[in-house]
């Protein structure tokens, strides 16, 4: 992309077939010169729409009918395109269909460049682009659909009418929700296995010779995979072109400013160090820890050991809460000491690694507090662990004792079995963040927890606040001075133009002052 | 309880020269890991491992032909042989190749069924030990697998070999299978996985509708062996704690309502807690890390278990009912029967193998208890040489190539 000045061209119809459909694979890069207003502009508004796809997603079941209704709402206030069809009705005063998917374009680009360059950044960027692009294909038409994948030159087998007939039974119990019915009328893809993993991993398509059966609704997993694949190539690779546009001293704090609003708390500086006392740790993990930090300090209390993913989960929570490195240290060698571990030993193996996670050693980094997305994705547990998320990884049985046995209310019994039937009722639909929210409603008598969970440390944060606590806890918002902080930063004197990108930066903290 | 009367470890260092020597089915092995010679190099840049006297372990061992793969066994004398994959260089030259260039590139898929992960539902062993009444699940194991692999998976070429001690491996070689990735070897031995969770789930085993077509046809074959395996052997019904372990599998309130467990036909509001109690007892156990791993080392055919003496012999699948595990023989077996000619050899035979001895380097394996296993091995070769053929012959159609 070339950005060499501010004058807008315009481009006249020939662009037309570039966006003849309202969906796209994003494998053309745009090739326009754009003002540096609808760079930002753009980047902004995308980033809005995906930050809106995670907390939707987060707060209702993904696809349902909740979860359509709030992204259309979302989708139509930021300009995003939502008719199939290109049409020149200009909608009176707004904006067309055609520039409506011309921004689509280009700001999925333009985030690439802010997203790119680390694993968590590639990573969110690919969740959030994959989930838009569910919804958007599953609101698609069958005709267009089918549209889209020609177009994009996925030439899936059809599955011949005789084939499906005779193999009609084997469809029909092979995938959720399929009748006799819906197996002679809708289209059925015949494709290797190798390229429907998802499908075939969890068991939800029908094999036959190396081939997965894919009945017409589920395609849109198969595109989906494609989909990240290719997005995943695309930013590694865009990763490698980045220095070239950060030497921009026009984008590079737009840039900058942009992935850092994404990652948000990460609980990395600690604010509240030293504020906590280890006496006040017990207390705190009955009132203030999340379930799984609770039962971690739980076990470590009881066993007097943690093995290694225990450790790490719980050890890097604890320096997020504020704990120093010297009180970490203490209080883990006060634990083992209890159990098998002798001084001396400690001192050898475990202290290595405490002071590892406080970024002492090795190649001191300075680990990051594992987020709940990293927590339940991670690492499963297994016999003799105890790290992971209760609500995914735990039996739910076990876990319905659990949360009845740490009397949460005292005037809650009644309140209580319906709210443990709600958290295992999403604890079945995967929901496992919004039923560790219910479980903090739970513990600290509230309607409603007022917050969209997405990491430990937050969840003590905010159960602090809620309680009054006896910490500080500075919040810590202020976009524009961690930008500056940011030794990566390399801000340039200002320019007249560069007071615009402050006025839209500006608007960009108030957005996520919201969080 | 494994008799191993005739077997003693301490035997090994005198056991194994003369294994390696004249027994050990060399051009086979070679033959197989070739794959027809249509990769170039494929041998060569395959990774084997040993493990020697003293436990003295070696990795990243790799051979240009079959004659220095011979010559360095019978130098080195492994007690353990693993296979791992083929890579990008030769392994043995890893070291000279720039960082982040040598990789592992093909291997089949394998599968490694250990019994001691079935020790929660087994009553009559614990841990390394076997027994005829639990060998039953690994008959179960390979008889769902196979299934499954063929006709589900579509391949052809499975090898099921004995591991020597408590278990049985499954090496699918087939080409599409030694290019599997990482993610597709991992959603393979997932789609196989029924069994989820370790000490702390009580219910290992979830059923809802719809019932996929695997899971049905993995069920006609553990309702097959059940009753002989569970009820008579296992005696699962046989103590109150016994009992006790398959009614914590059923829901708290079905016990309201009076029970007959030999009917197996309990169903409640479309719950299949009959089924799940089954498949619990008897459904294959993966370790699903075995298979993911492109460069994931597996014990290799032919090599020898240290602790028993057998030998990982390949398991004939038309025989498997009669499979046992105790017949399997030891080295010191044949080794022994090297020594002498065998009593039922027909004069035909004995004549023709006298004439073979008198070439130097012929294997001697033919006249030892190993020799029916060799020739399940050859069957198995034979399979993949057709096909190769089939392919070649389909492509030069394609190319119009007379």
């Amino acid at each position: 992309m070339q950005f060499p000045g501010r004058r807008k061209k315009v481009i006249g119809s020939s662009q037309n077939d570039l966006y003849d459909h309202c969906l796209q694979f994003y494998g053309q890069p745009p090739l326009e010169n754009i003002s540096l207003t609808e760079f930002e502009t753009f980047a902004v508004e995308r980033l809005k729409l995906l930050k809106s796809v995670e907390n939707i997603g987060v707060s209702y079941v993904k696809n349902s009918e909740q979860y359509v209704k709030k992204l259309d709402a979302e989708f139509s206030s930021l300009n995003f395109p939502l008719r199939t069809e290109l049409g020149d009705r200009r909608v009176q005063g707004g904006t067309s269909e055609y520039e409506k998917r011309r921004k689509d374009h280009i700001s999925h680009f333009i985030l690439r460049l802010a997203y790119c360059q680390t694993e968590d950044l590639r990573r969110w960027f690919i969740q959030q682009e994959m989930d838009l692009f569910r919804y958007r294909f599953g609101e698609l038409t069958s005709k267009h659909k089918t549209d889209f994948l020609h177009k994009n030159n996925l030439k899936y087998e059809t599955v011949s009418a005789e084939e499906k007939k005779s193999l009609k039974d084997k469809l029909i119990t092979s995938s959720y929700g399929l009748s006799g019915i819906t197996v002679e009328e809708y289209d059925f893809y015949k494709v290797p296995f190798q390229d429907a993993l998802d499908l075939v991993r969890t068991r939800k398509v029908y094999l036959l010779a190396g081939n997965a059966y894919i009945p017409h609704h589920e395609i849109v997993t198969i595109v989906l995979n494609d989909f990240r694949t290719r997005l995943s190539k695309a930013l590694a690779m865009t990763a490698r072109s980045l220095p070239a546009v950060q030497s921009d001293e026009r984008l590079q704090p737009l840039l900058s400013h942009l992935s850092h609003a994404y990652v948000g708390q990460d609980y990395s500086i600690q604010k509240n160090m030293g504020k906590i006392s280890l006496e006040q740790i017990d207390a705190l993990s009955g009132k203030s820890f999340p379930l799984c930090m609770r039962h971690l300090h739980k076990a470590l209390r009881e066993n007097h050991h943690l093995r290694h993913g225990g450790r790490m989960q719980y050890g890097l929570f604890l320096k997020g809460i504020g704990l120093t490195l010297d009180q970490a240290l203490q209080f883990w060698r006060s634990e083992f000491v209890k159990g098998k571990v002798d001084a001396d030993k400690f001192d050898k193996a475990y202290a290595y690694s405490v002071r590892h996670m406080f970024g002492k050693e090795g190649k001191r980094t300075d680990y990051t507090p594992y987020s709940c997305m990293k927590v339940i994705l991670s690492n499963p547990p297994s016999q003799g662990d105890y790290h992971g998320c209760p609500f995914r990884h735990s039996d739910p049985e076990l876990l319905k004792q659990k949360l009845q046995n740490y009397k949460v209310s005292p005037s809650g019994i009644n309140q209580l079995l319906p709210m443990l039937a709600e958290i295992l009722e999403l604890v079945k639909g995967m929901h496992y963040q919004l039923a560790c929210q219910k479980y903090f409603e739970l513990t600290h008598n509230v309607e409603d927890a007022g917050f969209s969970l997405n990491h430990p440390n937050q969840y003590f944060t905010e159960s602090q606040k809620l309680l009054g606590g006896g910490l500080e806890i500075k919040k810590e918002v202020d976009m524009s001075q961690r930008s500056q902080e940011n030794p990566a930063n390399m801000t340039r004197p200002s320019q007249a133009n560069s007071k615009q990108a402050h006025e839209e930066m500006g608007d960009l903290d108030s957005f996520f002052q919201d969080e | 309880m494994m008799p191993t009367s005739d077997y003693d470890p301490a035997c090994l260092p005198d056991l194994l020269p003369l294994y390696y020597r004249r027994l050990f089915p060399f051009s086979q092995y070679y033959r197989w890991l070739s794959y027809g010679g249509v990769s170039k190099n494929y041998f060569q840049n395959r990774e084997f491992s040993f493990t020697l006297k003293d436990d003295i372990y070696v990795r990243y061992q790799s051979f240009t032909t079959q004659n220095e793969l011979e010559k360095e066994m019978q130098k080195m004398v492994p007690y353990k042989i693993d296979i791992g994959a083929v890579y990008s260089h030769r392994p043995s030259q890893h070291n000279a190749v720039k960082s982040g260039t040598f990789q592992a590139l093909e291997k089949e898929l394998v599968f490694d069924i250990d019994m001691t992960d079935y020790d929660d539902v087994r009553r009559c062993c614990s841990a390394a030990d076997i027994c005829s009444k639990c060998w039953t699940l690994m008959t179960i194991a390979i008889r769902i697998l196979d299934r499954a692999l063929r006709e589900d998976f579509g391949f052809h070429h499975l090898l099921w070999v004995y591991s020597g001690r408590r278990g049985v491996h499954c090496w699918v070689c087939d080409d599409a299978a030694r290019k599997l990735s990482v993610a597709a070897r991992s959603a393979v031995a997932e789609y196989l996985s029924l069994i989820k969770g370790g000490e702390e789930t009580v219910r290992k085993v979830v059923l809802s509708d719809p019932i996929h077509p695997f899971i049905n046809h993995s069920l006609s074959v553990v309702e097959r062996y059940f009753c002989q395996y569970a009820i008579v052997e296992q005696d699962i019904l046989g103590s109150k704690e016994s009992v006790d372990k398959v009614l914590a599998l059923l829901p708290e309130d079905i016990l309201s309502f009076p029970v007959v467990l030999s009917q197996y036909h309990i169903k409640k509001g479309g719950q299949y807690f009959d089924k799940e109690i089954m498949l619990q007892y008897c459904y294959p156990r993966l370790d699903v890390n075995v298979s993911k791993g492109v460069n994931h080392l597996l014990k290799s055919p032919f090599s020898i278990h240290p602790k028993t003496g057998r030998i990982s012999v390949p398991i004939d699948l038309k025989e498997l009912n009669t499979f046992d595990p105790f017949e399997v023989p030891t080295i010191s077996l044949i080794c022994e029967e090297l020594e002498r000619p065998r009593a039922d050899e027909a004069e035909d035979d004995d004549v023709k193998d006298k004439e073979n001895e008198q070439e130097a380097g012929e294997r001697h394996y033919k006249r030892t208890s190993l020799a029916k296993y060799v020739k399940v091995f050859d069957r198995f070769l034979e399979a993949m040489a057709r096909s190769r053929k089939g392919e070649m012959l389909q492509k030069s159609d394609l190319q119009k190539d007379f």
